[in-house]
């Protein structure tokens, strides 16, 4: 396939502190005991894309992102890990690995996306479209821990999320509208002559945009060349083109040229067919076709550009690990509902124990819980749909529910966790009480504290 | 006020639900308009009485009412009132079983909001009820849109209207509908149907719809149309009415009430659509529409609403091979030509050679021999002599065509006009016999014109002794359509009129078309320009502050402008000194400004009179502004008891060098120097203006530069003075 992809990793996200650090930086944040990025690249691998970049901010963090990734895939992938400064955003770290970019079409892919939609229907329908950029959308996650509301704990009346408002044509195919980010707080503003040309745009706000996009590689080139204020590719360049889209200011140089003329004449030819079609109020298959044609002589042609969306269906998972919410609720469906994106085999009990670990007696795994290669419980210990690391140490009469537990953890007897993210090589003494709270990697919680919605770290310099 | 009637509708609600009651079905049917878009023409009869396809148009109306289970029928007459009523005494509407049609009128009603609220007076509205203008054609079943309208005020009381839409694609470039309509944008629940926001009489300028953040605060989606049309039939409870009278300035149905809804959440009431695809409706609301109306019909769109069908009026017309219609006792003449698609009414004779494409033809016409008639719409007993050429017009009743004159596409000739012979009427003229109405501009929806109607209203049959008599009267019009001709050829001053070709029946033509598109380009350019739409990312940030600047500059624009023009007269006028600084005080205050303000202006006219002045070197430049320093140096000086406001004084000289007078730019130096001498800037501004530059750009620092050597010099003068002091 001539794709190239581009993977942005990120690097130490500053919203998901304290689970990140520069030794785990967000790409290899374990989500169900897997590095997240594993989720992506092997999606994409699914799909027969084995050519990627992937971008990481900072180098330490690269250098850590490398090292794993060269474990995990050397055999199997042909993987390239480029360090960016931190910060440039992912306009920037395109613009900085763009020498590397050879093929007609380039994939960026979030790295922090859990997904089991099919990448390759992404880039066909890019294909089929000849689009200058096609987006995958899924649907907005409700926002809210599922289960919290279950277990009765929280209010109930969470709406779903708006994340971005997309505006899309009758046929659900092209990409008309796009507010992201703090414009969808905004009023709307639409342009009227997209409106006209098509005739009809679906507002939508149950939508996300899942930051997966199929971009043009020259198209994506000229315009984070032309707009060097261009920062973000979802805020910056994706309204850019969208807004664009019947007055392309791109592809001047992009189509090669021989198909450029052939195009010209044809449409000089059917200008004055296309004339009595206007004043016939004639409808035509796209409106981006019909809006070429509407030029005023065959001198100019007027340019349009397509900008295509790839709606994944609504059994599909789709998620991005952007915030600690995030990474609860992706830990939770992982091993819940959307088991089938954890690889793992699930057992008659629809949990992982693996077979190393030791469970004390009266110990009980519940459902949709994992845990990880040589964990030792204690007695009378309860885990509740929660994901617990390698080599962990718990003592008896522990309860974790609903939380996630990395490598190396000591726990003492009589802890309860709820809710919480644990980091590895965290200590918590006997009889600690965790409740939504996040620690951060060797922080030592005391005997008997008592804690709830508070993040625990040990104090940077 | 509201709170009675608003129980009262409750009151028939809950008899609606119990069905204790059953309330008929009612229809308020607008006999009127409330626009000139049909003048000439409706200076002398009402719109709905104007024949389409040979029929009167408020039959149309009428005949789908009752068609569609209308039971009883208000029509509200208003311009040309008595005529209407006629009308419908002649006709056989006022006699139907279980069909009533009441007739209400009103000579002062000036818009369909006044109609309403005479309609709520008369209190003869029981229960939902259809809206309807009487110039709406249409085959549509109620039936379901009913149904809806009523399960959803069952659920919920607010909803108080169904609006009846249909998909039209509106043509791009030229922003109208092939009813010549102008465009609508409208903004539609796909879930529940309800009607979030509604724009006509779009503003071209804009290049983006705004819509309120808070519409889709509720609903997950919502899609956005272009591609629909208004039919103008609406099916409202009876709280419209009270909604129109509770809020009297409500004029126009669309316009204020709708919007007024939509807008303005009144007390949440909510409008639904209801999306016909398959039948026809549409409103006659210029000549465009009246053309693509009649074409509809003509092609049997609206069936059963056809010619050869609906048989108003004594004469039958029979449907014969590719769509002609006839009417009975036609004479023909063996050579003459009838196209497909054309309607010919009865009665009417046809010369040799003669051609009818495409047209239609009332009763009792004189067609001669060699006539050309192409998409025109003809009306009864009008004479075409020899030789004429009539391409997309409307001719009226009684008109007389003297031979081989021309009328050229989009031409209407009212009542009774005679065309000189061999006399071509310019495209998109209006002739008539009355004069263009003087506009009293408040009246300007109004079609109304009780003065003339009298005169014109009695259809003699014998047209031609009128019209000698006309001729008598009316001496000087007779030029103005050729020899013998009669009436007077409306200017095209009004504002509307410009644009004619939107709304007159002959085709757009291919100029204007490219003409629209290079416009719809250019507008295209101007969003990428970004001054509609800033770049999220770049802009918008910033964007408030911008703004506020922006006001500041103004203001002290103004407040610049005020204190030279003081100065000045000052100077002419040899104002006191301490006058000067009285007026330049109150300018302060007035514009809530602080003393370095008025430093920088002061010494910013100070500067420009100076160089204004009469100099011819360099250096007769400098006296001049010693001269005037000297002079004006009290006045200057008392706003500069700050550190701060001489700096301002110093930035205004250099933006003055840099941008206003930059002849003053090479004498920078000598002038601050001599301000030095004179105490009007002391050493401590300079210095600390040259500390502020000390980051600033290049080319900011030019003047820095300039004046090093004064800044060099004063900042070895102090050592020495403290050398002294020791």
């Amino acid at each position: 396939m001539d794709f190239q992809v581009v993977v942005l990793a990120g690097g130490v996200s500053k919203k998901l502190l304290p689970l990140v650090s520069k030794e785990l930086p967000k790409a290899l944040l374990p989500v169900a005991n897997r590095p997240v990025l594993s989720y992506v690249v092997e999606l994409l691998e699914l799909s027969n894309l084995k050519d990627l970049i992937v971008v990481v901010e900072g180098e330490d963090a690269a250098l850590n992102v490398g090292a794993w990734i060269s474990g995990a895939y050397a055999d199997r992938l042909h993987v390239e890990v480029a360090a960016v400064p931190e910060d440039v955003g992912t306009a920037g770290a395109i613009r900085a690995i763009a020498r590397h970019l050879y093929a007609k079409d380039i994939l960026v892919v979030s790295g922090d996306l859990v997904s089991d939609v099919p990448i390759g229907a992404v880039a066909a329908t890019h294909r089929r479209h000849d689009a200058v950029v096609t987006a995958l959308l899924c649907n907005a996650p409700i926002s809210g821990p599922l289960e919290s509301v279950s277990s009765g704990g929280k209010d109930k009346t969470k709406k779903p999320g708006r994340y971005d408002l997309i505006g899309l044509d009758p046929t659900k195919q092209f990409l008309l509208h796009i507010a992201t980010g703090a414009e969808v707080e905004k009023d709307l503003r639409i342009q009227k002559s997209i409106l006209r040309a098509v005739g009809q745009i679906e507002i939508r706000a149950d939508l996300m945009d899942a930051h997966l996009y199929a971009f043009k590689r020259s198209v994506l080139l000229e315009v984070l060349e032309q707009k060097g204020a261009f920062n973000s590719l979802k805020h910056d360049v994706l309204p850019y083109l969208v807004r664009s889209q019947l007055k392309s200011e791109v592809l001047l140089n992009g189509i090669p040229q021989a198909e450029e003329n052939g195009s010209e004449k044809v449409i000089s030819q059917s200008n004055q067919q296309m004339l009595s079609q206007i004043l016939a109020n004639a409808s035509e298959p796209t409106f981006h076709l019909r809006h070429t044609l509407n030029t005023n002589g065959s001198d100019s042609v007027r340019r349009t550009h397509k900008c295509c969306v790839y709606i994944a269906g609504s059994s599909k998972y789709c998620a991005r690990l952007n915030s600690i919410q995030a990474y609860n609720d992706i830990n939770r469906d992982v091993i819940g509902e959307a088991s089938h994106l954890s690889g793992y085999s699930f057992s008659a009990h629809n949990n992982i124990i693996h077979p190393t670990a030791e469970l004390g007696a009266k110990t009980t795994v519940g459902p949709h819980c994992m845990l990880g290669e040589g964990s030792q419980m204690g007695d009378k210990c309860s885990v509740k749909r929660s994901v617990i690391g390698r080599h962990c140490r718990i003592g008896a009469n522990v309860k974790v529910v609903n939380s996630v537990v990395m490598n190396h953890v000591t726990i003492g007897d009589c802890c309860s966790i709820q809710g919480s993210v644990i980091c590895s090589n965290v200590q918590l003494q006997e009889r600690a009480i965790l409740k939504d709270c996040q620690v951060g990697a060797g922080f030592v919680v005391t005997a008997g504290s008592e804690c709830k919605g508070e993040v625990l770290a040990k104090k940077w310099n | 006020m509201g709170a009675p009637k608003k129980s009262a509708a409750r009151v028939s609600v809950s008899e609606d639900h119990d069905e204790l009651v059953r309330v008929p079905l009612q229809a308020i049917l607008l006999a009127d308009s409330f626009t000139t878009k049909f003048r000439p023409i409706t200076l002398e009869r009402p719109k709905v009485l104007l024949p389409l396809v040979n029929v009167p148009m408020i039959n149309y109306t009428l005949t789908w009412l009752e068609s569609a289970g209308v039971e009883e029928v208000f029509v509200f007459c208003c311009a040309h009132s008595k005529q209407v009523i006629n009308y419908l005494e002649k006709s056989e509407w006022l006699s139907q079983p279980n069909f009533t049609v009441t007739t209400i009128e009103s000579q002062n009603s000036v818009s369909a909001g006044d109609a309403l609220r005479v309609i709520y007076e008369r209190n003869v509205i029981q229960g939902d009820f259809v809206l309807i203008s009487g110039d709406t054609v249409s085959n549509m079943s109620l039936t379901q849109a009913l149904l809806e309208h009523k399960e959803r005020k069952k659920k919920d009381s607010k909803a108080v209207m169904t609006m009846v839409i249909k998909r039209s694609k509106t043509n791009p470039a030229i922003h109208q509908s092939r009813l010549g309509t102008d465009e609508i944008f409208m903004a539609i629940d796909p879930n529940t149907k309800q009607l979030l926001y509604y724009e006509d009489k779009a503003d071209y300028s804009k290049g983006t719809l705004h819509l309120e953040n808070s519409l889709l605060a509720d609903n997950p989606s919502l899609s956005l149309h272009h591609d629909k049309q208004d039919c103008y039939i609406d099916i409202c409870s009876p709280e419209v009415l009270s909604l129109f009278t509770d809020n009297f300035d409500y004029q126009h149905l669309r316009r204020h009430f709708v919007k007024g809804l939509l807008v303005d959440d009144i007390m949440g009431y909510q409008i639904f659509v209801h999306e016909i695809r398959s039948d026809y409706a549409a409103r006659i609301d210029n000549f465009r529409s009246y053309d693509t109306v009649s074409k509809d019909i003509i092609h049997r769109w609206t069936y059963p609403l056809v010619p050869d069908i609906m048989n108003i009026g004594n004469t039958a017309t029979k449907l014969e091979r590719q769509g002609i219609y006839r009417g009975s006792e036609i004479s023909q003449s063996q050579s003459a030509v009838i196209g497909p698609f054309t309607v010919i009414g009865s009665g009417t004779k046809i010369g040799n050679n003669t051609k009818i494409l495409k047209s239609v033809v009332g009763e009792g016409c004189k067609i001669g021999s060699n006539v050309l008639i192409e998409g025109c719409y003809i009306w009864d007993n009008v004479t075409i002599e020899d030789g004429c050429k009539l391409r997309h017009a409307i001719v009226c009743d009684g008109v007389i065509m003297k031979s081989g004159s021309v009328l050229e596409p989009g031409v209407v000739l009212s009542f009774k006009v005679v065309v000189g012979q061999g006399f071509v009427v310019p495209a998109y003229s209006h002739v008539s016999l009355l004069q263009q109405p003087i506009e009293e501009d408040s009246d300007e929806e109004l079609e109304y014109a009780d003065s003339t109607s009298a005169i014109t209203s009695t259809v003699d049959k014998t047209d031609g002794v009128i019209a000698s008599k006309v001729l008598d009267t009316h001496f000087i019009p007779a030029s103005e359509l050729g020899f013998g001709g009669v009436g007077y050829v409306w200017p095209k001053c009004e504002g509307g009129h410009e644009e004619e070709w939107r709304h007159s029946v002959a085709p757009i033509t291919e100029d204007k078309i490219l003409e629209a598109v290079k416009a719809m380009e250019d507008e295209l350019e101007l969003i990428h320009d970004g001054k509609n739409l800033p770049l999220s990312g770049e802009l918008i940030p910033n964007s408030n502050d911008d703004s506020d600047d922006d006001d500041n500059d103004d203001s002290r624009d103004d407040f610049d402008k005020e204190v030279e023009a003081t100065f000045l007269r000052a100077v002419h006028e040899n104002i006191q000194e301490n006058h000067l600084t009285l007026e330049v005080n109150s300018l302060k205050l007035s514009y809530n400004k602080i003393a370095a303000d008025c430093a920088g202006a002061l010494f910013y006219a100070m500067m420009k009179y100076a160089v204004d002045m009469p100099h011819s070197s360099a250096d007769s430049l400098v006296q001049n502004v010693e001269a005037i320093l000297t002079k004006w140096k009290k006045v200057l000086t008392s706003y500069l008891n700050d550190m701060d406001e001489q700096i301002e004084v110093i930035l205004k000289f250099e933006e003055m060098c840099l941008e206003s007078a930059k002849e003053y730019a090479p004498l920078f130096t000598k002038i601050l120097h001599y301000m030095y001498n004179e105490d009007i800037i002391e050493e401590d501004a300079i210095l600390s203006w040259e500390d502020e530059k000390k980051d600033a750009d290049e080319s900011d620092r030019v003047f820095v530069k300039q004046a090093q050597k004064l800044i060099q010099w004063l900042k070895e003068a102090p050592e020495e003075d403290d050398d002294e002091d020791e």
